[in-house]
């Protein structure tokens, strides 16, 4: 039995607005399965004392002031848009997909 | 727009019947000079994606910089909530795929925001004080501003495409949080504007927030739910969202009180939705229900490492707190000796600051008040707009009433100047000597004009000198017409007796 099932699998796919076929679900499935269960054993190591962590090097703090800097100009922030209109990006209908 | 109309139950009926439980989360523009996480320009107005950076575009590869003002002024909206500030804390991606946010997260905090278990008192019209719990107070960007294009509406439903400008992707937000507020009863839609006022209020004398609801400063989401009186069980509620006025916010809340009603008296559920307001018609119409897009699949931002706050850090941002509001004005009611309605009528009109002012610039609170209640909000009426755009200056409050307190021109003819001030005419002492108002305190004019008077009304002379002193003011209307209404009114009584040989 697998850490994950294919019902998870499709789930996250369809958040992640990504489509699989049936054969890529269950090939899937069992390729995020060993990955969960490899990582699962790291809590076999961890004892209750050891405090989780996100980042792997104990940095903390890093701030910028708050002082303008360069932007883009809307030329350039527009270069790789596929539709615009003026300086706006344009996309299509929101709530068609839905 | 909804198909159909929704049923509604009145008000007070479904109070007698149910119990509203609300919960608010507000989401507050900071004021810093950039953006949350990148040093684009965080400023209103500009001309679309010209106040982007690689980062606000989430281009690939970029990496966000934590803005330490934003940080600082999220404690500080922490402090004045009366929240305990993390120890430790971090940022968090929120991800959901649509337009208004490039990169398809939004940088966010999950689990542990800066500021949590707080709370804030809240003051309603009459007095009253509720105390509203805050569970949290987190930091997190703002999405770009989406504008519906095509169909009939200028709404998403229906648009043919829509345009997106990322000026505002990336602006620094503090969310707050309240925990579930119970017990406001019929209050509901009241403490709910009273309590949207107070954050409103707050973060504008933090000064972190420009705090101007019409721009989306300051906006409400409000949840809404009910409960049969007595059930111990809450009810399904709703989310209405962006509601950003505050006389919007109490409708919604009233709207949706009285829609749920109806909704459970017909034995009904209520759906778990997000609700739109529309201003024009003053109604909630259902948004998108609750479902697997609401799994925002929370985790670590990778790219931001964790804030630390110590003691000494948190102190001296405490230290920069400003008075609270709430006590503030407890301590200026106090100090003008107004009455608690004479107060409340000022708070409530805007005023305040223009009368503390005032009362700096020369004069008394009485006569602040007199002006800024009376004559100032009277013309304002008139023309149709706030008591503090018709541009009155309290220096001019003060030249007014130095100029009536030396006799130069009584109160009615001090009205008369506002007035022509107000038209652009000059200061109060250009417009007395332009028009020749000064009240006539020359005792020859008066005395001529008091002499026709009196010989033009023997029975009222006969009647002053029988005893009936006050008879006077039947002269009064005559020596008035003859100065344009410039004369003194104590100095023709004194003269009147004087003439008659009567002591006053």
């Amino acid at each position: 039995m697998s850490a994950i099932s294919r019902e998870d699998v499709a789930h996250l796919a369809h958040l992640a607005h990504i489509e699989m076929s049936d054969a890529e679900l269950d090939k899937m499935t069992g390729e995020l399965g060993v990955i969960v269960e490899a990582i699962a054993s790291v809590s076999e190591v961890a004892s209750a004392d050891v405090p989780a962590t996100t980042h792997p090097i104990a940095l903390f703090n890093v701030f910028r002031e708050d002082v303008v800097g360069p932007t883009l100009t809307a030329e350039e922030a527009l270069l790789n848009a596929p539709d615009s209109v003026d300086t706006r990006f344009r996309v299509p209908a929101i709530l068609d997909g839905e | 727009m909804a198909s159909h109309i929704d049923e509604l139950v009145d008000f007070d009926v479904a109070l007698e019947k149910y119990d509203p439980v609300l919960g608010f989360e507000v989401h507050v523009e900071l004021n810093t000079k950039t953006k949350m996480f990148s040093s684009a320009p965080n400023v209103f107005g500009d001309t679309p994606n010209t106040n982007v950076t690689p980062v606000c575009l989430g281009l690939p590869g970029v990496l966000p910089v934590v803005n330490k003002t934003a940080v600082e002024y999220a404690i500080l909206i922490g402090l004045a909530l009366n929240c305990k500030i993390a120890e430790r804390c971090g940022f968090a991606r929120k991800n959901y795929f649509y337009p208004d946010t490039p990169k398809n997260f939004q940088t966010s905090q999950y689990d542990d925001p800066i500021a949590y278990d707080g709370w804030l008192d809240i003051e309603l019209e009459d007095g009253e004080v509720f105390r509203v719990e805050i569970e949290r107070a987190h930091m997190e960007e703002d999405a770009g501003k989406l504008t519906h294009m095509g169909g009939a509406t200028g709404r998403i439903q229906g648009a043919d495409y829509s345009l997106v400008d990322y000026n505002r992707s990336g602006v620094p937000l503090v969310e707050i949080v309240t925990k579930t507020i119970e017990g406001a009863g019929k209050r509901a839609p009241e403490l709910a504007k009273a309590y949207v006022a107070a954050i409103r209020e707050i973060v504008k004398s933090l000064d972190v927030s420009d705090a101007k609801m019409e721009r989306g400063n300051v906006r409400c989401d409000a949840n809404v739910s009910l409960m049969l009186k007595g059930a111990e069980k809450f009810g399904t509620r709703t989310e209405t969202k962006n509601v950003n006025s505050l006389r919007a916010v109490e409708h919604a809340v009233r709207f949706e009180i009285e829609r749920h009603a109806a909704v459970l008296n017909s034995g009904a559920a209520i759906v778990q939705e997000t609700r739109h307001w529309h201003e024009d018609t003053r109604t909630t119409t259902s948004g998108r229900p609750k479902s697997d897009a609401d799994d925002y699949r929370y985790f670590p931002e990778p790219d931001l490492v964790p804030v630390i706050t110590t003691p000494e850090w948190i102190e001296e941002l405490r230290a920069r707190l400003p008075e609270p509001p709430a006590a503030r004005r407890k301590r200026l009611q106090a100090e003008w000796g107004y009455s608690d309605a004479e107060f409340r009528d000022v708070v409530n009109a805007g005023v305040t600051e223009a009368i503390e002012e005032t009362i700096a610039a020369g004069t008394t609170a009485a006569v602040a008040r007199k002006w800024w209640m009376g004559e100032i909000a009277r013309l304002a009426k008139n023309s149709d707009v706030e008591t503090l755009d018709l541009g009155v200056t309290p220096a001019t409050i003060v030249e007014l009433n130095s100029l009536i307190e030396s006799k130069k021109i009584n109160d009615k003819i001090a009205r008369q100047v506002l007035e022509f001030v107000v038209a652009g005419e000059g200061t109060p002492t250009e417009v007395v000597e332009k028009r020749s108002l000064a009240v006539v305190n020359d005792d020859s004019a008066l005395g001529v004009a008091i002499d026709a008077a009196m010989e033009a009304m023997p029975d009222v002379v006969a009647k002053v000198k029988a005893g009936k002193l006050q008879a006077i003011g039947a002269l009064m209307g005559p020596v008035m017409k003859a100065t344009r209404g410039q004369a003194d009114a104590g100095r023709v009584r004194e003269l009147v007796l004087e003439k008659l040989g009567i002591e006053g």
